[in-house]
């Protein structure tokens, strides 16, 4: 199955280079900024944005993120303002994946979802609470409408449980690199790059993106050094939260974009 | 029977045969299972297996059975209560008196079973999240007997509400954060709690309160509170001769429902009968009646039913009682409703409030607003079933931490003038002005500043 995030990342390897992978949250500060600040993301360097879905209980994320999602929950930001960031990302010329927790996707329809997902020019979709385990009817979904899906592996995962998930997953696997929720962090850690040897050794051909602690473009490099892809969300979000805007999120493209070629 | 007997395992509730659900990965048919981060699973799985190797444990059991009779003061009592009942258009009503276990209300059940279970798997630290305070200050408690530290993380409205169960988490030793986050209440605290588990999972045991969360929490949670069941089951057969004709229990997340209703399952006479909180009524969307309410999605790691809006947005719950505010329930329940087995109604604040009176000048029992729910259910069903009927009601917890809630509610303080003890009531402008009528209970008016 052709994979449009399997090959943007394979593209940036070919180069030499690691993928960056943006995320950012429909709706804050509003809809349409909230989509000026993907595409200045995309401008500024970023092969692949993560479109996050607002959620009103997003456990998996710390204070930065949910501060800004409360506000485009406030606003009812919903789906269909989520599918049109997916085109205009598209548009930009960046892989666009969606990110959200499982309801939103159940109360939409998971078929539902899937068939407009893949008509607005998604990749597929990065689901953090939701596990293979109790994924059938995304994985069936998915498949029917040639989506990419990406599960999370993480530290503590076993050796069981990493080549299940792995076996799950299409496009990439999201190594959560330190155990916690999502914030910058001063150091990645190694944790991570076990992870990623790990997860290496049981999927030789999945490529393996990083996410959970980077801020800047030397803790890019650093985990461009490892990894296929370095996921940064906080620190996008940061830029909109201190009111930097679309260019503020341009500028630290711009500098996370030449952290992931200094490998 | 001496005091210092210990309780022969083969009694225990622990070792009675369980309800064919869930599965073995935590399925109550299309309910529960685990809507986690991978992070999570690894502890969950631990979890699972410790508890699994816990509950066949003689030793565990033996010592589960000690702390109860010893340190809870269990079994609970059955009290007939006939002046209240008077209201129940005759039916006889029997209440369990979960109200009078160490730390007052029937979390402590759950709170021992978990702290022992952290204690086997190595871990010196726990975590609780709490709403009317009853599962945290239980947490906090168990921690203390058992050495372990204890954060207890609260919604900032609840710490407001329920003060008093604040300062005595504190004297008990624990830390309590309150959670500026979404709704400020029991579900933001579930939110936050989770992501203290994910961060330091390695040291830190999640003591979950009720029926819901990832499996394994609602089957364990299930099997510490079942023993409210199994006991009172036995207590009526004893006294009565006779099962109950019905079983009522309120319902936020449902572990004191759960533990009533376990042992009567198979009973299929028995009708299960399980209070939502109504808030200002269901039709109002102002209420916690996940239920009756809301329809199946996932929150806090389980699918079952939950009040969302079109977008799959939790949608913020009402209730005068913060233990039932809370916009989702526990799997089971979804599944028992689904299956026909248990039936579930929504009581308003107003009827809740007026059974909470009731009970306290017809029977010098301050209930928990939580569980006037449950009274003011029996109020109901008995007009419905008839004076022949026998109602056994959950009493899940005494109402000293609702004083004040109560008090503004009833308008009896001696100042009228409503603190910030209960915002919601002061907003619903009913704090500074003469409350509703207590209840004609004793045909007599009720003066202002009539204290309680």
């Amino acid at each position: 199955m052709n994979s449009q995030l399997d090959t943007r990342i394979g593209a940036a390897k070919a180069e030499g280079r690691a993928a960056l992978i943006a995320y950012l949250p429909v709706g804050y500060p509003d809809v349409p900024t909230s989509i000026e600040a993907m595409v200045a993301a995309v401008e500024g360097g970023a092969d692949v944005v993560e479109i996050g879905v607002p959620y009103s209980d997003p456990g998996m994320d710390g204070p930065t993120i949910q501060e800004a999602v409360d506000v485009a929950v406030r606003a009812g930001v919903g789906m269909a303002d989520v599918l049109s960031a997916v085109s205009a990302v598209a548009a930009a010329g960046a892989v666009p994946v969606v990110m959200s927790y499982w309801n939103p996707i159940e109360r939409y329809g998971v078929e539902r979802f899937a068939t407009d997902l893949a008509a607005a020019g998604g990749a597929g979709a990065i689901t953090p609470d939701l596990i293979p385990d109790e994924a059938g009817a995304w994985l069936a979904a998915s498949d029917a409408a040639g989506l990419d899906r990406v599960f999370l592996v993480a530290p503590s995962s076993t050796d069981a449980r990493l080549a299940m998930t792995l076996a799950a997953c299409r496009g990439f696997v999201y190594a959560a690199s330190t155990m916690g929720v999502t914030g910058t962090r001063s150091t990645v850690g190694d944790t991570a790059q076990a992870l990623v040897t790990r997860t290496r050794e049981v999927a030789p051909d999945l490529a393996v993106c990083v996410g959970l602690g980077v801020s800047d473009g030397d803790q890019a490099a650093e985990v461009a050094g490892f990894a296929d892809g370095v996921i940064v969300g906080s620190a996008y979000v940061r830029q909109l939260l201190d009111g930097h805007g679309p260019a503020g999120v341009r500028a630290l493209s711009e500098d996370l974009a030449a952290g992931v070629r200094r490998r | 029977m001496t005091t210092t007997a210990p309780v022969p395992p083969s009694d225990a509730s622990l070792s009675r045969p369980r309800p064919e659900w869930p599965d073995a990965t935590g399925h109550f048919g299309p309910y529960g299972g685990r809507f986690v981060p991978e992070a999570l699973i690894a502890a969950l799985d631990e979890l699972s297996e410790a508890y699994e190797a816990m509950r066949v444990d003689p030793a565990f059991l033996v010592e589960f059975e000690r702390l109860h009779r010893d340190y809870t003061g269990r079994p609970s009592p059955i009290t007939e209560v006939p002046r209240f009942a008077e209201h129940c258009g005759g039916a006889r009503v029997l209440l369990k008196r979960e109200d009078l276990n160490h730390t007052g209300s029937h979390k402590i059940n759950n709170v021992l079973g978990q702290a022992l279970l952290t204690k086997r798997i190595g871990k010196k630290r726990v975590i609780a999240e709490t709403g009317a305070g009853q599962h945290g200050v239980a947490t906090a408690t168990a921690a203390a007997l058992m050495g372990l530290e204890c954060t207890v993380y609260m919604g900032e409205e609840d710490t407001r509400r329920q003060a008093l169960n604040v300062a005595r988490m504190r004297l008990l030793g624990a830390e309590v954060i309150p959670v500026t986050t979404g709704s400020r209440t029991l579900k933001d605290a579930i939110n936050e709690a989770f992501r203290d588990w994910v961060t330091n999972v390695e040291t830190t045991n999640y003591v979950f309160g009720t029926v819901a969360g990832p499996h394994p929490f609602p089957a364990m949670v299930r099997d510490f509170q079942r023993v409210i069941g199994d006991e009172a089951r036995a207590q009526l057969l004893a006294r009565e001769g006779r099962l109950p004709d019905a079983v009522l229990a309120c319902v936020g997340g449902g572990s004191n429902a759960i533990g009533i209703f376990t042992a009567f399952v198979p009973d299929a006479d028995v009708r299960l009968v399980g209070l939502e909180a109504g808030g200002d009524g269901v039709e109002t969307g102002r209420h916690a009646s996940s239920i009756t309410g809301g329809d199946p999605g996932v929150l806090h790691g389980a699918r079952s039913y939950l009040l969302q809006d079109a977008h799959g947005q939790t949608v913020e719950s009402h209730s005068i009682s913060a233990g039932l505010d809370y916009p989702g329930v526990g799997p089971e329940h979804s599944y028992l409703h689904d299956m026909g087995r248990a039936e579930y109604r929504p009581v308003t604040d107003s009827q809740a409030m007026e059974a909470f009176a009731l009970l306290c000048r017809t029977e010098g029992i301050i209930p928990a607003i939580e569980s006037a729910h449950a009274l003011a259910g029996a109020i109901t069903l008995g007009k419905e079933m008839g004076p022949d009927a026998l109602l056994l009601v959950n009493l899940s917890g005494r109402g000293d931490k609702d004083v004040e809630t109560a008090s503004a509610w009833f308008g009896l303080a001696e100042h009228t003038a409503p603190t910030d003890g209960d915002e919601r009531a002061v907003e619903e402008g009913r704090g500074g002005e003469p409350g509703p009528p207590l209840g004609d209970a004793d045909h007599t008016t009720v003066q202002d500043g009539d204290a309680l």
